[in-house]
């Protein structure tokens, strides 16, 4: 267990441990937490840090929970000493003494009854009034004008897509600190629910209901503001079947800066996303792809050029990779990459695959080794995954997916090409 | 004094409110169906208008033909009455009369129903085809269901008036038997009101 | 001690029940009913707990893979299930079974046949629902399993089916129980036994058996229509054609907060019957404890959606919800306040039934507390479906429900069997079960507020919960042992308990004034009551044991035995088993042996 200092958060880069890095939870505020906080030094003889910490709120939703939370802890446990501390004097006060006689039969007092009556219904009205405050303002839509993002839920990843920005993520939501932000929820088959406890309450990913003409459906919103740069850790809080603890999310919050270079890198496919030089297409695979639209990395994009202007040369296994991925498997028909002529929507968007913190929604690192072992045995790491491995297909609801049949030899090239697309 | 009250009860139709204890328990039992229906009938609300193919209800429903079936379910309820009146006085005559008027009214009631779900879904109406199909369905199906054992039920006191084993003394049977049956034509009405009047 | 204990009177040969395991299939006597109700769900208490345990032994390290996840869903799905259906509500009902008749002064419930239907539904269905670990698919989809994800689509296989046709089974045996013991209740008591002198225990059975009537029709629809998706293709939760998941939330939770207040109740009832007897003094504020009571019961149909606050039912309807979940913690509170009463100025004794009592009074006052805290929607956002609701429940179900259970079972145990449990093996087992409860259950606080979430077949080592995790195993394993404890105490008190006199406790209600164990009869004439403690009057004891102690001058005539009840139970659970064939007409089959069985029913004599 670490007990030293916490590296300071958001540091993305520094990441070599096994597991990304993360933030860690700041100590806490309330009187509280500092229990809570003692609690675990004692227990476990020096500081945690606790990803998921649902008292750490780096948010101002997350701040009005927080809030609330102290005021009834405290609430409650004022009343639960008062209980504890009378049951114990009448344990100890009222215990039958040798020969005692029946003691006095008092049937009641209504004095009393009225009285512990009143008071917690006093205590009831002192919680209810500023829950009912914090309820409005946890669902009230930002001022300002809030970077909006789309997210939807599929057993088990998450896909991120941000309508203005026009780009579509997985499983790392990148947000700025400082500006309102407003997710919208949706989910592409079971009810999910989105929690990264950090960031505030979770809130329920429902599937859309098909409305008569005319009528739009409902959906979920969150809103907030971050406050602090950081990777916060969440998952999936509402059972939604056989690998529902393996999907999880990460959310990067990054200055405006940060956030600026990040989108900008989007515009743009990674430089070994597409063959490096026209002409483009050459070789004739046997791969599904040839089936797809023809004239494939168009070299006339002028997005191409950054690629282009890099004449590096390239290593032969991300070259290798790149063959496998559009002309010897069907990776194409569920997976996009931007600026690619992969089209798929079944599966997370693999743009700048190389880039994100984790594989897996979560589950493990990105690196070349552990994208391997995810290529060849999915279900190994997420059972229940979409996702065919090499030797075995899935059928999920109702579709069949076929083994992907790659073999080792591929599946390190894919692996190898994956990873470069930073 | 305590010795004579307690043997004084000491019987197995002893009471502590002076009411059968069938009427107490069926009272507590048509609670229970009142919740039943309520929770059918609010899925069925839920979805009012949610359909997003067709046949919706106004293209489909029968509001005459139904308001006839309806007439129907009520006038057994008359003859329900008239049969328990029968029994209570002993006449047999005038309960196998009656209770076959509530067997008669009741399996036409069925009748328009088999008539109205046969037509529906010669029209394309399932319970597959859209959420209305399914919850008109289910609802106006459960309320059959429960006529359909009130005609069995009235099917046996009939046999068993006419084998003269429904004396004045056992009323109580056609008493309870009735409760039923006002209860299943009353829950109707609300059907009646809700799915068909009230578009 | 000024009232003296009734004297043991061994029950004339001549009126001895018959014996026999066919005078047991075919009994109507609501006290073999209930003696059945409790083991077979003291059975499947440990079935359950053997489930939690192997939860607690995957859990007990990070990315742990001692099981899969798909059998660690099937094993939360029925540790939930189990608990709460085949557990904590029938052993309540073995309760009621046994005790209401008697605390009332009746020979027996209204309807006795209809009892042993309930009981023998309620055995055949959790046999049914239990059978799917047979078939390698058990229900999979979570206690509450919400809709879509329980759609043929998300959740092929026959696991969600099992659990729509357990459940729908269990339904109508609790409807028949609730009506049966409402009429009881309201019908049989004797002579001078106003509502407002009934032992508490025998109030909260009525609230309970209320409940019961009309929050079980609400979970039958959700899962009819939740059948009609899967075995006839309609469309109530497929989103394609309009149909909504959230309604199965809100049909499911309008039974379910009823269904959690059908749990706590009984035992409510049971430790303010317990309490009075070992302080020596009467209830404190009677009235106000019924009408408490009462009122949670009305109260509990208007907080359902404290469930949801997490759907987006919009800030009006939280609103609502936060008020009306927050004023039921008020006639809570007055309960616990008016058992602390009772016992000030008490002469308090610490025997087993009183422990428990105390214990549950301490710990479920720990678990309504930090129930209020997720009533506060807000918070509720980060502690719903956390750990931090798993221990909520726990401490409210397992110290509020089950060991206000065991309180009884302490309790009345003489009563039962004419024999004490052994006192010293209670003490252990109270002290074990405290230290085992709560270290299994305090330590998921934690997890859950440092983001555990709950249903989760593991977690991610660097989210630093695997030390709460491995306190909640060791507690858990505690709680077990301790649990074994029990069995063998009620085991072998049963042949080497010290025997039991008719009062042993000094208790003060009307089923301590009969000889332990009771005649099959009850009463061989029945009581006139004066007062709530008949027992703790010295002129009215005198005047109910000369009835209850009496010698009848005939026999009373009980119903006969009957074995259409079993037979009927068996044709329910036919009808609706034969469902799971997927072909149409089967059912059908089930139905007419049904129909055939109440018809013969129907026309046997009650009495012979």
């Amino acid at each position: 267990m670490d007990c030293g200092p916490a590296p300071p958060g958001g540091a993305v880069a520094s990441m070599n441990q096994r597991r990304t890095r993360m933030n860690k939870a700041k100590l806490p505020a309330g009187l509280n937490t500092l229990v809570v906080y003692l609690a675990v030094a004692l227990l476990s003889g020096c500081g945690e840090e606790y990803l998921q910490s649902t008292i750490n709120p780096v948010t101002d939703y997350g701040e009005v929970t927080q809030n609330l939370y102290v005021q009834v802890f405290w609430w409650t446990m004022v009343i639960l000493v008062v209980v504890l501390a009378v049951l114990a004097y009448i344990l100890v006060r009222f215990r039958e003494r040798p020969g005692q006689e029946r003691p006095a039969q008092i049937h009641g007092h209504m004095g009393l009854e009225i009285a512990w009556t009143i008071a917690p219904a006093l205590i009831v009205v002192a919680i209810v009034i500023p829950t009912i405050q914090g309820v409005f303002e946890v669902q009230r839509p930002p001022d300002g004008k809030a970077l909006v993002v789309e997210v939807v839920g599929k057993r088990y990843w998450w896909s991120f897509h941000y309508p203005e920005l026009g780009i579509t993520t997985a499983n790392e939501l990148h947000l700025p600190v400082g500006r309102p932000v407003s997710l919208r929820l949706e989910s592409g088959d079971v009810i999910h629910s989105f929690w990264v406890p950090q960031l505030g309450g979770k809130r329920d990913v429902n599937p859309v209901v098909v409305m008569p003409q005319g009528e739009e459906s409902k959906r979920n919103w969150m809103h907030f503001t971050i406050k602090e740069e950081g990777v916060f850790w969440g998952q999936c809080a509402e059972f939604c079947g056989e690998a529902h603890s393996l999907m999880g999310v990460r959310v990067v919050a990054q200055s405006e800066d940060e956030f600026q270079g990040w989108v900008e890198s989007w515009k743009t496919p990674a430089p070994t996303a597409n063959v490096p030089a026209a002409p483009a297409g050459e070789g004739a695979g046997a791969g599904l792809a040839s089936a797809l639209p023809a004239p494939g990395p168009s070299a006339q994009d002028p997005r191409m050029d950054a690629g282009a202007q890099a004449p590096v040369a390239e290593d032969p296994l991300v070259a290798r990779g790149r063959e496998v991925f559009f002309r010897e498997s069907y990776c194409v028909l569920c997976h996009a990459i931007e600026g690619t002529q992969a089209p798929g929507i079944i599966g997370p968007n693999l743009t700048r695959i190389g880039s994100r913190l984790t594989i897996a929604a979560g589950m493990l690192e990105n690196t070349p080794q552990n994208l391997e072992a995810w290529l060849r045995d999915p279900h190994a790491i997420k059972p229940g995954a979409q996702m065919p491995a090499a030797q075995a297909g899935v059928t999920y609801e109702g579709q069949t997916f076929p083994p992907t049949n790659l073999n080792d030899e591929q599946i390190r090239a894919l692996a190898a090409w994956l990873s470069s697309m930073r | 004094m305590a010795q004579a009250a307690a043997i004084a009860h000491d019987d197995h139709h002893y009471s502590s409110t002076g009411l059968s204890s069938w009427k107490v328990g069926f009272w507590t039992f048509i609670g229970s169906e009142c919740l039943f229906f309520a929770s059918l009938i609010s899925t069925y609300m839920v979805y009012k208008g949610r359909s997003v193919v067709g046949p919706y209800p106004h293209e489909i429903l029968d509001i005459p033909l139904t308001s006839i079936s309806t007439f129907v379910l009520l006038m057994s309820s008359l003859a329900m009455v008239l049969a328990l009146d029968g029994v209570q006085k002993g006449s047999r005559k005038l309960a196998l009369i009656w209770l076959g008027g509530v067997i008669l009214l009741g399996s036409a009631f069925l009748g328009f129903q088999v008539y109205e779900f046969s037509h529906f879904v010669h029209e394309g109406l399932t319970l597959k085809t859209n959420v209305f199909g399914s919850s008109f369905f289910v609802l106006t199906g459960f309320h059959g269901a429960h006529v359909s054992v009130g005609v069995i039920w009235m099917i046996t006191l009939w046999i068993m008036a006419f084998r003269n084993r429904l004396p004045a003394a056992g009323s109580l049977k056609v008493e309870i038997a009735g409760l039923y049956w006002h209860f299943v034509d009353i829950v109707w009405i609300v059907i009646f009101t809700l799915v068909y009047l009230i578009q | 001690m000024s009232v003296a204990t009734g004297t043991l009177k061994a029950a004339p040969a001549a009126h001895a029940e018959a014996a026999g395991l066919w005078s047991w299939v075919t009994t109507v006597d609501h006290k073999r009913i209930g003696i059945m109700y409790f083991l077979t769900s003291f059975f499947f208490l440990f079935v359950g707990g053997l489930e939690a345990l192997l939860i607690r032994i995957q859990l007990m390290r990070p990315e742990n893979a001692f099981i899969s996840p798909e059998t660690y869903n099937q094993m939360f799905t029925m540790h939930g299930t189990t608990m709460v259906f085949l557990v904590a509500m029938p052993m309540a009902v073995a309760f009621f079974n046994y005790l209401v008749p008697l605390q009332i002064g009746a020979r027996d419930v209204a309807f006795p046949r209809l009892n042993a239907l309930s009981y023998w539904i309620y055995l055949f269905g959790g046999l049914f629902l239990n059978s799917s670990f047979l078939f390698g698919a058990a229900p999979n989809t979570s206690w509450v399993g919400y809709a879509n994800l329980t759609s043929l689509q998300f959740t092929p296989g026959r696991n969600v089916e099992f659990w729509i046709i357990g459940l729908s089974i269990l339904g109508v045996s609790s409807i028949a129980g609730g009506v049966n013991f409402i009429t009881t209740i309201i019908n049989l008591r004797a002579p001078g036994m106003k509502l407002m002198r009934m032992p508490l225990f025998t109030w909260m059975t009525l609230v309970t058996s209320f409940l019961l009537v009309t929050a079980l029709p609400v979970i039958a629809v959700a899962l009819i229509i939740l059948g009609f998706d899967r075995f006839f293709g309609a469309n109530f939760f497929q989103v394609t054609a309009g149909g909504d998941p959230i309604l199965w939330q809100h049909l499911f939770w309008l039974f379910g907060h009823p269904e959690v207040y059908i749990l706590i109740l009984p035992s409510f009832g049971i430790i303010s019957d317990v309490i009075p007897t070992f302080s020596r003094k009467p209830l404190f504020g009677y009235p106000v404890v019924v009408y408490a009571g009462i009122l949670i019961g009305f109260i509990g149909w208007g907080v359902w959606s404290h469930h949801m606050f997490t759907v987006g039912l919009g800030p009006i309807a939280d609103s609502f919800f936060v008020a009306s979940t927050m004023i039921i913690a008020i006639p809570t509170g007055i309960k616990i306040f008016n058992w602390l009463a009772t016992m000030w100025g008490g002469a308090l004794r610490f025997p087993t039934p009183m422990l428990f009592a105390i214990g549950v009074v301490a710990v479920f006052t720990v678990g309504g507390l930090s129930g209020i805290m997720h009533a506060s929607a807000p918070v509720d956002l980060q502690q719903h479906d956390s750990y931090f609701v798993v221990a909520h429940f726990h401490y409210v179900l397992v110290g509020g429900a089950l060991m206000g259970l065991f309180s009884g079972l302490y309790f009345w145990y003489p009563k039962v069997t004419g024999r004490m449990m052994s006192e010293a093996l209670g003490k252990w087992h109270f002290w074990t079960t405290l230290v085992g409860f709560n270290l299994t259950f305090f330590p998921m606080h934690f997890s859950g507020l440092f983001g555990m979430p709950r249903r989760t077949w593991t977690y991610q080592a660097e989210l630093n919960l695997e030390t709460w995790n491995q306190l909640s195993t060791v507690g858990a394993f505690i709680f077990g042992a301790a649990s074994l404890l029990l069995v063998w105490n009620v085991f072998y008190s049963l042949r080497k308990g010290e025997r039991a006199t008719a009062n042993p406790w000094g208790a003060s209600t009307l089923e301590w004034s009969i000889p332990s164990p009771p005649l099959h009869y009850n009463f061989p004439a029945l009581p006139e009551v004066r007062s709530r403690d008949p027992l703790w009057d010295e002129a009215e004891r005198r005047e109910v044991e000369a009835a209850t102690l009496s010698e009848p001058a005939r026999e009373p005539q009980m119903p006969s035995p009957s074995f259409w009840p079993l037979l009927t139970a068996l044709g329910v659970v036919l009808t609706w088993g034969l469902l799971m064939t997927h072909l149409w007409w089967a059912p059908l089959g089930g139905l007419a042996f049904t129909a055939f069985m109440v018809f013969n029913w129907a026309f046997q004599p009650a009495f012979r």
